[in-house]
């Protein structure tokens, strides 16, 4: 659950190359031990907004915060999953989260660090393949391992890139689930990018949903009304029989295929309107039909 | 199936080989045959020595006759003789084909050792630094097309030692491969590692030899590959420049003497030998190659 304080800030951030405004004043918090999915269409600038949190990229405009700190460069402090795993392909699995491991603990023995490998290693699964090159492994276990190193060096905001873009259906059903099952353990503050709309339904507490570019803003933050625990139905295999499942996936297909359009060009709000879909409204929601959303007011940020 | 094609090659090869050998067979064949020498009184024989022929020389089917080339059996025998003491050193005109081996190989090594401490480092920043590549880039295109012997007087020169200008000659020629597969290699490694090591903090130097280092390395070991190629090719005209020592130089003191047998020889060693030291680089570079 989303506590007041806001551990991640971001405010007014903004990229242009030259004239072209990709996106402006963009503004959203994640508390800590969030969960928060970031969707719109592609060119949108999702990718160039987690670069500015991972600290590869530098916005033009801006600022973001950690921990009431600015984000200035790359730090261990926030794990990035890529989209293409980014696994060194003349590393084992083991030799690649050592790698990872060893930048964090630098001052640890051999035998500590492989203990710590096999550990993450162990919790995505993959301890039958730890000696194995990346060649070796199939496209779901690269991506594993890519997991498994953004968790070994326990960052305290994990950032994920549509990790899981390159998976087939249901490769991406099963690493989505163990990623569940590992971030209600760890209570890890994830911000993840994704194209899906059922992956951020079942992993997500918050979902910012953009506008399309150029000028592309957070538009909307849609609040998940279900529970996030998995023993109370949040599950890939039940999601579906969840009333409020329905209601919150329309509001979002709702937004991607129709408004998401029409905020382009800096018309959407800079700053986002809250909803929570389903909570007020007709009591027994169709499928077919977008359920009516609560706009809340925003507090302001700071 | 594959077991077959190998085996079907190698009778292939062989064939060749006998086909080759049998060419050179027919075409010596006429000059193979020595004038009887027990036909000849003793002033016959001196008489055919005045006309610079040597009837007791010819029995013993060292040298060939009108054409000069040798036999197949003149040409084993050399080689057996070369291979059966390859170490043996009888003064500067007179040494083992092992010790001239030797003393080539030296050189090559120190020579492309000396270029792989400077190729590989500068390529390093070349890689790396946008700027330098392009401040640098006019002076490797002037010179990496200079063939290597024409360093030769220069390095003479100024170096005033032949020994070490034929090292010299190596290291010139052995270093731009090197300093530009380096480059490139260095360049075109995938930024999503790079972006890995910067989100983990990887300092500088940890970075260059844990990562950058290894997703180079393949492309390095094919310069290094090109390089001792080269360097191979090159120290046999350097040593027939320099003289003194080296394969080379046996090549060509053996075309004084004219002893077309010992140059056959020669060759052939040349060749093997760089196809060794190939075989070498070509076992280095598939342990460094990564599947991706």
């Amino acid at each position: 659950m989303p506590t007041e304080a806001e551990f991640l800030k971001v405010e007014a951030l903004e990229k242009r190359y030259g004239d072209a405004v990709v996106f402006d004043s963009v503004n959203f918090g994640i508390a800590l031990g969030e969960f928060v999915c970031i969707i719109g269409h592609s060119g949108c600038g999702k990718t160039t907004i987690l670069n500015v949190l991972a600290g590869l990229e530098s916005a033009t405009g801006g600022h973001a915060f950690m921990d009431n700190r600015e984000i200035a460069g790359p730090s261990l402090d926030r794990g990035v999953v890529f989209q293409g795993h980014a696994l060194m392909p003349w590393l084992s699995v083991r030799r690649n989260i050592a790698f990872a491991v060893r930048s964090k603990w630098p001052q640890w023995g051999r035998a500590q660090v492989d203990e710590h490998v096999q550990k993450y290693v162990a919790m995505v699964g993959l301890s039958a393949a730890i000696d194995k090159k990346p060649s070796e492994l199939s496209g779901g276990m690269k991506q594993r391992v890519g997991i498994a190193r953004a968790f070994a060096i326990q960052p305290r905001m994990l950032l994920l890139d549509e990790p899981f873009g390159a998976l087939d259906a249901l490769t991406r059903g099963t690493i989505q689930d163990e990623l569940l099952r590992i971030c209600a353990e760890t209570h890890q503050t994830v911000f993840m990018i994704t194209h899906d709309v059922d992956e951020a339904i079942l992993l997500a507490d918050r979902i910012l949903l953009m506008s399309n570019g150029p000028q592309a803003r957070v538009a909307e933050i849609v609040k998940n009304t279900m529970s996030r625990d998995p023993a109370k139905g949040r599950q890939r295999a039940t999601l579906h029989h969840d009333p409020q499942y329905y209601r919150i996936r329309n509001h979002l297909v709702d937004f991607l295929v129709a408004r998401s359009k029409d905020l382009s060009h800096g018309r959407a709000p800079a700053q986002p309107l809250q909803v929570s879909p389903g909570l007020e409204g007709d009591p027994e929601p169709s499928p077919e039909q977008p359920a009516p959303a609560r706009v809340l007011p925003l507090r302001h940020v700071a | 199936m594959k077991q077959s094609l190998g085996l079907r090659a190698g009778l292939l090869s062989l064939l060749l080989l006998g086909l080759l050998l049998g060419i050179w067979h027919l075409a010596t064949l006429g000059s193979a045959a020595p004038a009887p020498t027990v036909a000849m009184t003793a002033e016959e024989i001196e008489y055919a020595k005045l006309l610079g022929k040597d009837p007791g020389r010819e029995a013993g089917g060292a040298t060939a006759g009108k054409s000069g080339f040798p036999t197949l059996a003149q040409m084993g025998g050399v080689m057996v003789k070369h291979l059966r003491s390859p170490f043996y050193d009888n003064g500067p005109n007179d040494k083992g084909i092992g010790v001239q081996l030797g003393h080539s190989l030296a050189r090559v090594a120190l020579g492309f050792v000396l270029a792989a401490l400077v190729a590989i480092p500068l390529g390093f920043v070349i890689g790396m630094s946008p700027l330098i590549y392009r401040a640098l880039d006019p002076f490797i295109q002037v010179l990496k097309p200079i063939s290597p012997l024409a360093w030769m007087p220069l390095a003479l020169y100024t170096i005033k030692d032949s020994h070490i200008s034929g090292i010299f000659v190596i290291f010139i020629c052995s270093i731009w491969p090197m300093l530009l597969n380096t480059a490139f290699g260095v360049a075109s490694v995938r930024k999503e590692w790079l972006n890995v090591a910067r989100t983990l903090e990887v300092r500088p130097l940890r970075k260059a030899f844990e990562v950058i280092l290894p997703a180079a390395a393949p492309t390095i070991l094919t310069g290094m590959r090109i390089s001792m190629g080269i360097a191979w090719l090159v120290i046999v005209a350097a040593e027939m420049l320099v003289g003194g020592t080296g394969i080379g130089y046996f090549v060509w003191n053996e075309w004084n003497n004219l002893s077309l047998p010992n140059v056959i020889f020669a060759i052939l060693v040349i060749g093997v030998v760089g196809m060794l030291l190939d075989l070498m680089f070509a076992r280095l570079q598939k342990a460094v190659t990564y599947a991706d």
